[in-house]
């Protein structure tokens, strides 16, 4: 593993620079740590540092351009006959990343040497079989201009490792060399490690930002790539979800209506559960409950909030569906066709929710001043009149934000909806029909084996942008109406 | 507040002359009672809350217990050298075995005083194809050949549901699967002592296997996976989300910057974790060309995914270590990096610890955005091969992901 032992050989140095920085330090004092400007380490952390960091910086670029810039290089090598008619470029790239795979593991294995890896003409020699026979998973038939490529590529990535790996380390010596000459007793070495420590962790508070730049990035590119290859207008108004498997031509008919009709009817469903038992249990624990009952039914509450939503998937899949289709299926009262429905997902995600509102609901409802209660109290009122009159009331902003909250937690939510609620796009009122939502058929048209230019796969990138504009407006409406309450009484 | 009103002497004092404290008038009584409903709808929300809890743990465990028993058989068996050679001669090598491994177990049962009539096709319909395994251990173990030697050979998934109680008589339906005389044979075998339930420890140590053998599934492999998963989202995630944490709660000045860097951890922890897979899909693997199914990928997206979790319960904690620690650190000569690094952080440690374990346990269970960078357990079935895919670089399968592949209706 070249890029563990590239990783060790840094910190090796770093850690010798670390050893000899600190010892120039006490030298050039003459041996007494009194007459240095800093304690001696920093004198070792500021060679480390120059060697360390700028060499980390390198390899991490070094590593995201690198494949970019091959990919970019070789597959401007691919003649357009190379590309059969049904293909598009990215595919046949993905062929020739596979062979170049291939040989790099067949050589591995001793099957092959370095010398017909690098030179073997597809066309003359039965490669394809050889690497088939070694147990590298390669296409059907590689062709000359393909391995031609593949050994373009194959060379070019041993070339770039090799130089990465000359530079990183070079740069790691130069920074250790450059680190180490201006040790002296009178170099402030502290105000200088300080400030790199400062720089760094800077860095890592910007990650937040950059990934939602990411995010938004992804989005918005793909977004732009699918609008042009389907028209906008009609992916936000037809009224039907049938999307054609990609590649073998006829027309799909991508509208995103029926899915939102889903996502917000399973929602409802999930917030008519979750909001009325949430609601009861935060105020019976906040107002109610002895500090025992509480102590006791608080965490069991939350322990809900901490299992995995797959879980609750299968729950849906395996416990919920059959019971709900066992009531109103062909048997009982004949409304339910299967068991992933609605009312199964709805149902199963309200469960998920409970804990969600009840806890948001009880810190908020706790941070009503107690003067409001005894105010009410005093009057007369009893404790039921003060929570419904005084409490509730006060309370409702930041009741309606942790409501929203839920609603952004249940749109976005996917595994329970993938295994509950069925697969196919319904605009229908029927609570006990399979429907389906955003984030169930952003899973289905990405993980197929659908080319990813395709409108199919790209669609996914359309719906995710919705998802996301939907969920970032309910919670940063939330939010503003939870601080814009929290000001009131704070 | 509106009752309060009625009870003053303006409103009637005539009206009802001998109204005491110690009776309770209609009024009080309803509000009395309505009070009492009110505080029944909490309690019945708190257990009605609970109830869902130990339902949805019993139907887990009462669905997922049955996976950690199996039912076997065990056979005894010897083969000669000339049987082995003449098995090997067969045109069907595996077919050959599998007649020497059905005339052995017919002498074991009649061996037990059993006398039941049965064919090739009953006993593969039960065990599987045993050819393939017993010529296996044969070629793999040269040294057994003339020695007794005990197979522990699984059930198909049906006899393992017939032992249960999944399969019973009444709803059988014959199929290629199984059919109703099979099971006479099972019954006789298990009177034999031949079919026994045993620990599934393939199920603890096996890798996932394919739709045709539910039964033979493990999660080993998918622990490994998940495994490293983690370890990349513990050594990516707590040192970037504590130093982000410490900017932002102990040097950041008021400014723009720092502003959007809050509005966007506040954002970032309240997206669909969907949208995280998209992210990883669009910039790991289409963009930089990282390998599909990998735990460094996974690992990173979850890593990004659990960073505002980290970083809000960090700085919460950081916040509620008291100033005076700081002031004292200060006071003594020690810089603001030193104050924070030295004195401030370790206090902060406990709380920090805590949220990072939350963020990992919920990265840990997070499955969509692991299905869009397809982390399939039907593609890399296998455990890591050497000291070099310790390294998470290879394409591993993970535990959420071969839950879902196992169960979805797709």
């Amino acid at each position: 593993m070249p890029l563990f032992w590239l990783f060790l050989i840094v910190l090796a140095i770093a850690a010798v620079g670390f050893v000899i920085g600190r010892a120039r330090a006490m030298t050039s004092a003459g041996g007494d740590s009194r007459d240095l400007h800093s304690l001696p380490s920093y004198y070792g952390w500021n060679v480390a540092l120059k060697a360390a960091v700028p060499a980390f910086v390198v390899l991490v670029v070094w590593l995201l351009a690198q494949p970019f810039y091959i990919n970019s290089t070789v597959s401007k090598m691919l003649p357009d006959s190379a590309i059969p008619e049904s293909s598009s470029r990215g595919l046949v790239m993905a062929e020739v990343r596979r062979a170049a795979n291939g040989l790099d593991n067949a050589v591995a294995q001793g099957v092959m040497t370095e010398e017909f890896a690098r030179n073997a003409r597809a066309d003359i020699t039965d490669v394809t079989q050889r690497l088939k026979d070694a147990g590298q998973i390669v296409t059907s038939q590689i062709t000359q201009p393909v391995m031609h490529a593949a050994q373009r590529y194959r060379v070019l990535s041993q070339q770039g490792t090799t130089a990465m790996t000359i530079a990183v380390v070079a740069i790691a010596l130069i920074g250790m060399f450059l680190g180490f000459r201006e040790t002296t007793a009178a170099f402030r070495a502290r105000n200088v490690v300080e400030a790199g420590i400062r720089a760094l962790l800077v860095a890592a508070a910007s990650i937040a930002v950059l990934t939602t730049l990411g995010i938004v990035l992804s989005l918005v590119f793909n977004t732009i790539e699918f609008f042009r290859l389907y028209p906008a207008w009609e992916f936000f108004t037809v009224l039907e979800w049938a999307p054609s498997f990609s590649g073998r031509g006829g027309s799909s008919e991508l509208g995103v209506l029926p899915l939102l009709w889903g996502t917000f009817y399973i929602s409802i469903v999930a917030l008519a559960v979750a909001v009325p038992i949430g609601l009861f249990a935060a105020i019976y624990l906040s107002e109610y409950a002895s500090p025992k009952v509480r102590a006791i039914a608080k965490p069991m509450l939350e322990v809900l909030a901490g299992i995995p939503t797959i879980v609750y998937g299968l729950f849906a899949l395996l416990t919920v569906g059959p019971l709900l289709l066992s009531v109103f299926g062909d048997d009982g009262l004949g409304w339910m066709q299967a068991g992933t429905a609605v009312m199964t997902a709805g149902l199963v995600m309200g469960i998920m929710l409970i804990p969600f509102v009840s806890s948001l609901s009880d810190d908020i409802i706790n941070s009503v001043p107690q003067s409001m209660r005894d105010g009410s109290y005093g009057l007369g009122a009893t404790k039921s009149e003060t929570i419904k009159q005084v409490i509730i009331p006060a309370a409702l902003p930041g009741i309606v934000g942790a409501i929203l909250l839920a609603a952004s937690r249940a749109i976005g939510e996917t595994m329970i909806v993938v295994l509950g609620a069925g697969a196919a796009a319904r605009l229908s009122m029927n609570p006990f029909e399979a429907m389906t939502t955003v984030t169930a058929k952003i899973v289905s048209q990405l993980t197929g084996d659908a080319d990813f230019a395709s409108p199919e796969a790209l669609v996914a990138f359309a719906l995710g942008m919705t998802l996301f504009v939907l969920t970032l407006g309910l919670n940063i409406f939330a939010l503003y109406i939870v601080r814009k309450y929290r000001e009131q009484y704070e | 507040m509106t009752d309060a009103s009625l009870n003053t002497p303006g409103a009637g004092p005539a009206a009802k002359p001998k109204s005491s404290l110690a009776v309770l008038d209609d009024r009080t009584k309803r509000r009395n009672a309505s009070e009492a409903r009110f505080k029944a709808y909490g309690l019945g929300a708190i257990l009605i809350g609970i109830f869902f809890l130990v339902v949805l743990a019993v139907s887990i465990i009462r669905s997922g217990a049955p996976a950690f028993s199996r039912t076997v058989l065990d056979v005894e068996f010897n083969l000669s050298q000339e049987q082995v050679d003449g098995a090997e001669k067969e045109l069907f090598k595996t077919k050959a075995y599998e007649q020497l491994f059905i005339a052995k177990l017919e002498e074991q049962l009649q061996a037990s005083g059993m006398q039941v009539a049965f064919d090739a096709g009953a006993i593969e319909r039960i065990v599987g194809k045993t050819g393939a395994t017993i010529r296996e251990h044969y070629k793999a173990n040269p040294g057994d050949i003339g020695k007794p030697v005990s197979f522990e050979l699984a059930a198909s998934s049906r006899v393992d549901g017939y032992f249960n109680g999944r399969v019973t008589r009444e709803a059988l339906q014959d199929s290629r699967f199984l059919q109703l005389s099979d099971l006479d044979l099972v019954d006789a075998l298990h009177d034999a002592g031949i079919i026994r339930g045993s620990f599934n420890w393939t199920f603890i140590t096996g890798a996932d296997s394919g739709v045709d053998n539910p039964g033979g599934a493990g999660i080993g492999a998918s622990v490994v996976g998940s495994f490293f998963m983690m370890l990349v989202v513990l050594f990516l995630s707590l040192p970037i989300g504590v130093a982000a944490s410490i900017y932002l709660e102990e040097f950041a000045k008021r400014n723009r910057f720092t502003d959007l860097i809050e509005v966007n951890i506040s954002n970032l922890a309240a997206v669909p974790s969907i949208v995280f897979g998209i992210l990883g899909l669009a910039v790991f693997i289409q963009f930089m060309h990282l390998p599909q199914s990998a735990p460094l990928v996974g690992g990173l997206v979850l890593t990004l995914m659990t960073l505002p979790t980290i970083i809000i319960s960090t700085r919460a904690s950081l916040n509620a270590v008291p100033p005076s620690i700081r002031d004292a650190a200060l006071g003594v000569g020690a810089s603001k990096m030193q104050a924070v690094f030295h004195h401030v952080l370790p206090l902060a440690m406990p709380g920090i610890l805590t949220g990072t374990i939350i963020g990992l346990a919920q990265a840990l269970g997070e499955t969509a955005p692991l299905l869009l960078i397809g982390m399939v357990g039907f593609v890399a079935r296998g455990y890591p091969d050497g000291i070099a895919a310790a390294l998470p670089n290879r394409t591993r399968p993970c535990l959420p992901r071969s839950i879902h592949g196992r169960h979805a209706p797709m």
